[in-house]
């Protein structure tokens, strides 16, 4: 839990206070400044996945330990 | 026997769900192939738009019609049998709001980077959801946010406290989905806004009224589909048109060079001048990619922050997870909530990022002669001003002109001011597209802004019946009387929003932001210690909710509606230009003029209003000050009283593990 509050500290915080030396970094073929994509596409992405892997590993935990619900 | 029947018959109704919505998507898709065709036979834009509007309005009342019920549990949480995919999206209708889908990209398009702070914390709260607040509060087994208070904080005072919060920031939401709706039905269907407002009105209350939690999320699934189609069509277009591929989350990293070429050569050819760190006033081009030119780092984080939170605290938002059928079920709702979300706000940069390009190239630069008359529509609504003046007709537009100074007599950027919240309403227009297209992006706007108004709108109305009617006034209330007075309290809680509505309070993203910020501050953290703490005794819960919502709410009015006794008694100065760290307005001098002076409350056109406050902080983010004191608060008081008792502590850990009975559990 405390590895993806820190992902989540991570991403929605720490990357974007770099943003100027990532903009220029210009990524190729599509053509996106990085800071301006981590912003608009890059942190978004890691939050869907992060939920989506934060859900499975908790009710794997639940199960484990015997707390998750009989159904 | 009875009860045997209605699981199975409600079983073959779950089975049923993805052939049901999957015929209403390739429905409504015909729908717009057959309007498209309308079109190209001539029929005219008026009656395109009345045909969007009232079909969708139409569907929407149906269903809220086929699934109301007079079930206590189907009423408040839907039986706690929606599955977590359909929760998930139902969920992101319910978040989705005319501040979404109306004034983000429109606010993207005006700040540029700074613009995704919003985006950014709309979509990372739901993190916090996840891991802090959602799936607990789904095990604890409450109706509502309020009743969960009561219940850890023993006794009604926690209840009506967290009833305040909620209230106050749902009424403050729902007014801005009120004056979204009133912005459509103003423009596609030609009324006056005043009239609008009210005529959305109805459309919100048809759904809500009726059938509860049950039929709102029914009816928010098909406004969620109606929305996501309305929204990536346009920019489909637009990215084939420019580029030749359909994917326009890929290919707007080129329309971002693109913008930055045209900006600097608007500047070379002064047609627009540049916004520098010696003079930045409004007006000036501040180019797209640039960040913190228009919020400070400082504001720009603050936004991240409040809002993400905020997301952890809204009522409506967590009362859908009170509907999925196990804690399990919960979480992945969350993660299936945030993917439809994703799918709308990692387009909505590149909605921005088009609309920029097709208004440095249709617009900006060309003979004033030439103005298209579609700009005329938005600026008798005052909301497209052209050289300083209402863009009402092209008259007005050339007179208003001419008494500029030499006049170019072709647009030029600094002539050109659009509300935000007209820029994704427009495009479609701006880019010379179809008007079905315009139709198509009407529906889906209202589609947002009645979904999350319809969610606000029962979480109020919830909160009224079931917190302070039932549980506060009247315990033996029959259940249709406490129906009843649910349905009442609605109609009045929308009229009260509808007439604040039509005094247009401020642009639709400022009013949301507020709410967040005083979500935050009230209700978070009461909610996070009460399930994380043991220690959280009910007089530190009670002391901290207080202190954090009323500064918050306090610096929230004074700098809005009363900056001269803020700046006089309070020691606020104003806020500085992020780019020169100069002060935005001169206080001294607009305190001077008797007229702004004795403009109290404060009107929008006053200039101190907004643009005061302490340590240069926007007052969307009053939440960062309640926030801290709150959870300040709760620790000192907490540690300062008598541990709570060891059945309360044996309940906490019982939250904590999903196995096992609800904790509260309500007769119906």
């Amino acid at each position: 839990m405390l590895t993806h509050l820190g992902i989540w500290f991570f991403f929605g915080y720490v990357i974007h206070m770099f943003v100027v030396p990532l903009n220029k970094i210009v990524i190729p073929i599509l053509g996106f400044p990085l800071g301006f994509y981590m912003a608009a596409q890059g942190s978004l992405i890691v939050f869907v996945v992060m939920l989506f892997v934060f859900a499975r590993q908790q009710n794997r935990i639940d199960r484990e330990h015997g707390y998750a619900e009989e159904d | 026997m009875a009860t045997q029947t209605t699981t199975s018959s409600a079983d073959a109704f779950y089975k049923q769900l993805g052939r049901m919505y999957g015929t209403y998507t390739g429905g409504f898709l015909a729908f717009i192939v057959f309007l498209a065709l309308l079109e190209q036979v001539g029929v005219p834009n008026k009656v395109l738009g009345y045909f969007f509007v009232f079909f969708t309005l139409a569907v929407y009342a149906i269903i809220g019609v086929a699934t109301r019920t007079a079930q206590i549990s189907e009423y408040y949480v839907a039986g706690r049998r929606v599955p977590a995919f359909y929760n998930g999206m139902a969920t992101g209708a319910d978040w989705m709001s005319a501040a979404s889908f109306v004034g983000m990209a429109g606010t993207l398009f005006l700040l540029g980077y700074d613009g995704l702070a919003w985006v950014l914390g709309w979509t990372g709260g739901f993190v916090l959801v996840s891991i802090l607040v959602g799936p607990y509060l789904r095990k604890f087994g409450a109706y509502t946010v309020p009743d969960f208070l009561s219940f850890r904080f023993g006794g009604n005072t926690a209840r009506f406290l967290g009833v305040i919060v909620l209230v106050c920031c749902s009424f403050t939401y729902v007014t801005a989905q009120i004056y979204g709706t009133g912005l459509i039905a103003s423009r596609f269907l030609g009324m006056q806004f005043e009239i609008a407002v009210f005529a959305g009105l109805v459309g919100i209350l048809l759904c809500a009224m009726l059938g509860g939690m049950r039929a709102v999320t029914w009816t928010q699934i098909a406004q969620y589909i109606v929305l996501i189609v309305a929204y990536l069509v346009p920019i489909v277009i637009l990215s084939t048109k420019w580029y030749g591929i359909p994917i326009p989350e890929l290919t707007y990293g080129k329309a971002l060079s693109e913008i930055a070429a045209r900006e600097s050569q608007l500047i070379k050819d002064g047609l627009a001048i540049l916004c520098t760190k010696d003079a930045c006033p409004p007006g000036t081009l501040r180019p797209h990619i640039q960040p913190f030119m228009n919020y400070t780092p400082l504001n720009f984080f603050g936004i991240i922050f409040c809002m993400m939170v905020g997301t952890a605290s809204l009522p409506h938002i967590l009362m859908r997870y009170f509907t999925t059928p196990s804690v399990k079920e919960a979480r992945d709702s969350v993660a299936w909530s945030l993917l439809f979300i994703f799918l709308l706000y990692f387009s909505a940069p590149a909605y921005a990022a088009f609309s920029k390009l097709e208004v440095y190239t249709n617009i900006i630069g060309r003979d004033l002669n030439m103005i298209r008359p579609w700009l005329f529509q938005w600026g008798e609504l005052g909301l497209i001003q052209i050289c300083g003046k209402n863009a009402a007709n092209l008259q007005a537009v050339l007179e208003a002109c001419k008494a500029i100074p030499n006049h170019p007599g072709v647009l030029r950027f600094q002539d050109f001011v659009i509300n935000t919240d007209v820029i994704v309403l427009s495009t479609p227009e701006i880019a010379g597209l179809p008007y079905v297209i315009s139709g198509l992006v009407a529906a889906g706007g209202l589609a947002a802004a009645l979904s999350t108004a319809d969610g606000l709108l029962l979480a109020i109305a919830n909160a009224l019946s079931h917190d302070v009617y039932y549980k506060m006034l009247d315990p033996n209330a029959p259940t249709i009387r406490r129906l009843t007075v649910a349905r009442v309290l609605l109609f009045f809680v929308a009229c009260a929003s509808a007439a604040l509505a039509a005094t247009k309070p401020a642009d639709i993203l400022a009013m949301v932001g507020w709410a967040f910020s005083l979500a935050m501050a009230g209700n978070f953290p009461a909610i996070v210690l009460g399930i994380w703490w043991k220690r959280a005794t009910t007089t530190g819960a009670i002391c901290g909710i207080i202190a954090g919502w009323t500064i918050c709410l306090f610096y929230l009015v004074t700098s809005r509606y009363f900056p001269q006794a803020g700046v006089t008694y309070f020691g606020m100065s104003s806020l500085l230009n992020p780019e020169t760290g100069k002060a935005l307005v001169n206080v001294a001098q607009v305190l001077a003029d008797p007229k702004w002076l004795a403009d109290v409350p404060a009107s929008a056109t006053n200039p101190l209003a907004n643009r005061v406050g302490w340590f240069d902080l926007n007052n969307i983010n009053c939440g960062l000050l309640g926030m801290p004191l709150g959870f300040l608060v709760i620790y000192v008081v907490s540690l300062l009283g008598k541990e709570p008792s060891r059945e309360m502590q044996a309940y906490i850990d019982e939250i904590r593990k999903p196995r096992g009975r609800t904790i509260l559990e309500e007769k119906t």
